[in-house]
């Protein structure tokens, strides 16, 4: 019974292991090698060792590499190669008392504090905090002066002495992997402890603990070694690495090359447990991150379909055409989009999420995610094309003409800095003067966006704000360079009702005082509907439908609008269900090769998939990328009026 | 930020009994006794007997502990049996030395790896490689080889620097410097690459924020969103590995110090390791641990002033 039980919990939904693969790489290969090359060298040493390690050769000392003695020899002409064998023995055999102790005592106690939770925990997490700070080393000659002549003591002193480490790392992941479901269900069902330990926790903890017994077990060979030079090892004439390096030390001026033998071996072998570890938690890293599919080539890339601007503003202030954006990776992400802003003029950018929204607007301010970039098109501002402008007028561009605000309003202010601070520098920046200039300008900043009590707001940190008066101290910094054109990304999504009426009057206010363009990126048509003249609706990469806000309402001249619309719980039909697009925005990755809209598309037909879809203009500047935009016209089979 | 602070004090008012007491229970467990150790191999019992308690070895291991520590509280580490001076003043008189070491190495080792890592962070591409391929050296190469190795170097082939030794500050300034660049650039080593790394993934966070986007769409200079703010924000994460590399170097010097011969308290802890001489070995793990305590307050502080979210109000 408990077995089927826990065969059920194992089957369920127990991620997958990584780490054990990591083993098969090349690069873990190398490291594994060599160690294991040193540990049969180290052993075999009686059998392969071409001399005696304390055969000495008073008519052959410090002798450079060479046909009779490989490696050298050393200041009383004992043969290096034969040494560094013998020496491994003792290293790596206290290297493994060192790991032994560990793995006994920080994997244990790591985790019966990360699994038994509670008081034990607690007491758990204070002793270690105590341990951890104490100085190893310096301990650990405590011991060496009180039982130094037992080296293997010394060793599980040390072992003891560092398991405060693992220990914690141990916890830290036995507590995450305690949280997961299947380990909470395998508790439930009453197996018992030990054995949800040994087939559920210890699988998934073993990534971590490889990597930090790896690493100690470099740092082991390391002090182990320091001891050893410092004459606290295995006592002459027995060989060890440490001691190697110390008599080289002492005959430096004469044989330098003595050094290198024991120094480059013991630092490989170090490097070989780095490398070990650094695999492994690579490995447990990578285990959700997924190759991004590259669509630089892209074939059947749409022809940019030339039309006159009708209806729309002949001086606008930013025009957008065939601009195409690449992510790093070659991820194509938006496609032909043509966008106008007239001066003073609020136009919406509506889409859901991953529709190519804010990368629009990064784009425009040249702000794209490090190897993005605008592949294709022209970006004009006030006539001038922003692709062509290097990244230092677009600098001089950014906050004087065009600005930010964003989602996260909190987010998007620095933690560190005071408000007044903040906006201070921006201030500074645009109109310098003195302090107390920049102090007043600050403070009216702060108070045309209705902060109430500007001078106590400018006092607060971040994190001391409310949502709504983060935003408005974005909206203030967004203002200090008087810009005419302000791009507002999802500026009040964070904020609750309320708030989102006060920013969005505040928004308002502030365009028609200052004549202020704004391009507002939104997926909430109500916001669209009570503040936009005109808006450019988003689906996947593209344009599919631009206008008049009254004409998209009324009318919507694409399938994606409709369902946008549709959604929309102030437009249901009171005892009607409330509509929504069946499937998700593809990632740009799957996009489909003609209409991006055509697998959601109750309308799609053969030919919508057949040849990317041009863009129509069925009535005075109300554009639609949709071939059967007839159908859903007034008097169409499916008219929405 | 109070509690926190409190709480790291009474952590480690604990660790400074806990290792001062650690020394008295080995010894007491050990085979053998000090008495044993200074009278050698021909001694009459009347005198071992005697010997002990004049050292105070016939008491319980608590009795001699709370006598240690009644002493010790009142500036007073006892004396060393072994070589009769008394252990605090044998302290004093060298730990400005290794203060010289610990602290030039942080300074350096700060400095030049939070630069690294900015520069590495910002420009990326081959600054990066050379961090991982530093640190991989820094990492794997034991610090009392690569001592030897630059002493051949700079000191042996190349006669630009002292081999070994140390000149004291108020001496000679310069010679100060000299004596300190081997062992200084040796010790800073492996902890250049540790803090280049941190820095490196710090800056990139930092760099990747909202906020850092929302500067640049305002306009704010990149040195100033790149120095100022992203490099102000890296520094919370970062400040905690000073006090973690600062405990590092002291582990460092006893290497340090005997490679190049310096008269510090990590050489003194090797001396009194060989000659068993336990009072004044656990005289230096006392101070090393009060120094270790006092660094982690110093960042305990400089965090709480970094980060405002840890600030009290």
């Amino acid at each position: 019974m408990t077995a089927g039980i826990e065969e059920f919990v194992a089957r369920g939904v127990r991620p997958g292991r990584r780490w054990p693969a990591a083993f098969r790489r090349p690069l873990a290969l190398l490291p594994l090698g060599y160690l294991a090359l040193l540990v049969a060298g180290s052993v075999l040493a009686p059998v392969l060792a071409p001399y005696s390690p304390v055969e000495t050769d008073l008519d052959d000392v410090l002798a450079g590499p060479g046909a009779a003695h490989w490696l050298g020899t050393d200041a009383l002409g004992r043969d290096v190669l034969t040494r560094l064998m013998y020496g491994g023995q003792i290293s790596l055999l206290h290297a493994a008392i060192v790991v032994v102790t560990v793995i006994g005592v920080g994997v244990t106690s790591g985790i019966a504090a990360g699994y038994l939770d509670g008081w034990f925990d607690r007491a758990f997490t204070w002793v270690v905090d105590v341990l951890l700070a104490i100085p190893v080393l310096m301990t650990l000659l405590v011991v060496l002066a009180v039982v130094g002549e037992h080296q293997i003591l010394v060793m599980v002193a040390l072992g003891v002495l560092v398991s405060p480490g693992l220990a914690r790392v141990v916890r830290g992941a036995t507590l995450a992997v305690r949280k997961e479901l299947y380990v909470a269900a395998a508790r439930v069902c009453g197996l018992p402890h030990h054995r949800i330990v040994a087939a559920h926790v210890l699988p998934r903890i073993a990534g971590p603990i490889i990597v930090q017994v790896s690493l100690l077990a470099g740092g082991a060979l390391l002090i182990d070694a320091g001891l050893s030079y410092l004459g606290f090892g295995a006592q002459p004439p027995d060989p060890t690495w440490g001691d190697m390096i110390a008599q080289a030390a002492s005959v430096i001026d004469r044989q330098p090359w003595l050094l290198v033998p024991p120094g480059v071996v013991l630092g490989l072998a170090i490097l070989a447990f780095g490398l070990l570890g650094d695999v492994v938690r690579d490995a447990t890293a990578a285990a959700h991150a997924e190759p991004l599919r590259d669509r630089l080539h892209r074939a059947h890339r749409a022809p940019a379909p030339a039309l006159t601007p009708r209806g729309e503003p002949s001086t606008a202030l930013l025009s957008l055409r065939d601009v195409e954006v690449t992510l790093p990776g070659g991820q194509v992400v938006v496609e032909d989009l043509d966008l106008d802003i007239g001066r003073g003029e609020t136009v919406a950018l509506v889409g859901e999420s991953g529709c190519g929204k804010s990368i629009t607007g990064r784009a425009i301010l040249d702000l794209l995610p490090a190897g993005g970039a605008v592949t294709a098109g022209s970006l004009l501002f006030d006539g001038a094309d922003l692709a062509l402008a290097g990244p230092r007028a677009m600098r001089r561009l950014r906050g004087s003409r065009i600005a930010l605000i964003s989602q996260d309003p909190v987010g998007a202010l620095d933690p560190v800095f005071t408000v007044a601070h903040q906006v201070g520098e921006l201030v500074r920046l645009r109109h310098g003067g003195s302090r107390a200039d920049v102090r007043s300008r600050t403070l009216g900043l702060l108070r045309d966006v209705n902060l109430p009590e500007p001078e106590q707001v400018a006092r607060r940190y971040p994190h001391e704000l409310s949502g709504g008066m983060a935003q408005r101290v974005a909206i203030a910094m967004a203002l200090a360079g008087e810009p005419g054109l302000l791009i507002a990304d999802e500026p009040t999504t964070a904020l609750d009702a309320a708030v989102q009426a006060e920013v969005l009057a505040l928004l308002g206010r502030l365009q028609a005082d200052r004549g202020m363009a704004i391009l507002l990126i939104t997926h909430d048509w109500s916001v669209v509907a009570s503040f936009c003249r005109r808006a450019y609706v988003m689906y996947a990469g593209h344009v599919v439908e631009s206008g008049p806000v009254g004409d998209l309402l009324a009318q919507p001249r694409h399938p994606y609008t409709e369902g946008l619309l549709g959604a929309m719980p102030q437009r249901a039909q009171p005892g009607s269900r409330l509509a929504a697009i069946p499937g998700t925005v593809p990632d740009p990755a799957h996009w489909p090769r003609g209409c991006h809209f055509a697998p959601r598309c109750t309308l799609a037909t053969a030919e919508c998939s057949a040849a990317p879809v041009p863009v129509f203009e069925p009535a005075g500047g109300h554009r639609t990328r949709c071939l059967h935009h007839a159908k859903l016209s007034p008097g169409g089979e499916r008219a929405t009026a | 930020m109070l509690r926190l602070i409190a709480h790291r004090l009474v952590v480690s008012v604990a660790l400074v009994f806990l290792v001062s007491l650690l020394a008295f229970l080995l010894q007491s467990a050990a085979p053998g006794d000090l008495a044993r150790a200074i009278l050698g191999q021909n001694f009459s019992v009347p005198a071992y007997e005697q010997l002990r308690h004049q050292l105070g070895l016939d008491q319980s291991v608590l009795t001699q502990y709370g006598t240690w520590l009644r002493d010790a509280l009142r500036g007073d580490l006892g004396s060393s049996p072994i070589s009769g001076l008394s252990v605090a003043d044998e302290i004093a008189h060298r730990l400005p030395v290794t203060l010289s070491l610990i602290g030039c190495a942080t300074v350096v080792t700060a400095f030049v790896g939070v630069a690294l890592g900015v520069v590495s962070a910002v420009h990326g591409g081959r600054i990066g490689r050379v961090v991982d391929v530093l640190s991989l050296i820094g990492y794997a190469l034991p610090s009392f080889w690569f001592a030897l190795t630059m002493v051949t170097l700079f000191a042996v082939t190349v006669q630009l620097l002292p081999a070994t030794g140390y000149v004291a500050l108020g001496a000679s300034p310069a010679g100060w410097a000299r004596s300190l660049v081997l062992p200084v650039a040796t010790l800073a080593l492996p902890g250049i690459a540790v803090f280049a790394k941190q820095t490196r993934d710090a800056m990139l966070d930092a760099l990747s924020r909202d906020y850092v986007t929302a500067l640049r769409a305002n306009g704010v200079p990149e040195t100033s969103v790149v120095l100022r703010h992203a490099l102000r924000n890296a520094a919370i994460p970062v400040v905690t590995l000073v006090g973690l590399t600062f405990i590092g170097l002291l582990s460092g010097t006893v290497f340090v110090e005997s490679v190049f011969a310096m008269p510090g308290l990590g050489g003194l802890a090797v001396q009194a390791t060989s000659l068993h001489d336990i009072r004044m070995i656990q005289g230096v793990v006392v101070v090393f641990t009060v120094i270790v305590v006092a660094v982690n307050l110093v960042v305990d502080l400089a965090y709480g002033w970094l980060n405002p979210k840890a600030r009290v109000r």
